[in-house]
């Protein structure tokens, strides 16, 4: 590695030129690619279960389970955040990233105990969503309420 | 075949929106999931959410955006059953599985899994 001896200017070029200008437009396509993918198998994963004699509903919900469980053990092993620095919001909207971000807190604080670490940690990211999706489910249920 | 196909454009579209979310703004994922779940419950109030589903199947059903829906559905059916109470009652219906199964197989995988270094 050489000197640092760059003045400001020089720099900047040097970093523009190691980021790629066009860094977002591949993010979005990162991001389109795996999760779609992600919905791509869970889609594969309802039809195999409608084939085996399971009603619709029942099927998306099993796949719901499967995914969640997939998605807490490879954060467990940590390949889904490795997964997650490639592909970002591809790995973050899917119901894995859902569980990604249930398990990770909770993985990490549970060096400080298993009530204020582990149990509270655990709804870091899930307690902000179950929270503002229960509060949205609410007042649209109380609108529906109003206009009767 | 065309539910694989549309659950890949479909389910990959709503999760690129989301990437333009966090490259555009300052906001964390935390921020996204909980955009991307209230976005889910408005839809689904204005009974776009299960036209969706049929359409894109998983690319509907897997986002976290679904979550949303389901929250709504409950509520909405049940207040159309028992009214005011039916505010109360309704939010978990259905919603029950997907909190339930999140603490259950989260609080297993972290106990036993060790973080990396």
């Amino acid at each position: 590695m050489s000197q640092i001896d760059k003045t400001q200017e020089e720099y900047n070029k040097l970093v523009k030129k190691y980021q790629p200008s066009d860094s977002k437009v591949k993010n979005f396509f990162s991001a389109y690619l795996v999760g779609g993918l992600i919905c791509l198998i869970g889609q594969i994963i309802i039809e195999l279960l409608v084939g085996t004699g399971l009603e619709l509903t029942d099927a998306a919900s099993y796949t719901g389970l499967i995914l969640i469980l997939v998605g807490a053990v490879l954060t467990g092993f940590g390949v889904y955040d490795e997964l997650a620095q490639f592909a970002g919001g591809g790995t973050i909207i899917p119901i894995t990233g859902f569980a990604n971000a249930i398990v990770a807190p909770a993985m990490e604080y549970r060096q400080e105990g298993y009530i204020l670490g582990l149990g509270k940690q655990i709804y870091s990211v899930a307690g902000p969503v179950i929270t503002y999706g229960i509060l949205s489910a609410f007042l649209i249920g109380v609108i529906k309420l109003l206009l009767g | 075949m065309s539910l694989y196909i549309m659950a890949f454009l479909v389910g990959g579209l709503i999760c690129a929106l989301g990437q333009l979310f966090l490259d555009f703004t300052n906001y964390t994922p935390a921020h996204l999931l909980v955009g991307v779940v209230v976005t889910g419950a408005i839809l689904s109030g204005l009974g776009l959410y299960e036209p969706l589903i049929d359409i894109a199947g998983a690319g509907a059903t897997v986002p976290v955006m679904n979550f949303g829906h389901i929250l709504t559905s409950g509520v909405l059916m049940e207040v159309e059953r028992d009214g005011f109470l039916g505010l109360f009652a309704g939010v978990l219906e259905q919603g029950s599985i997907g909190i339930t199964a999140s603490i259950i197989i989260g609080f297993l995988t972290a106990a036993i899994f060790k973080p990396k270094e």
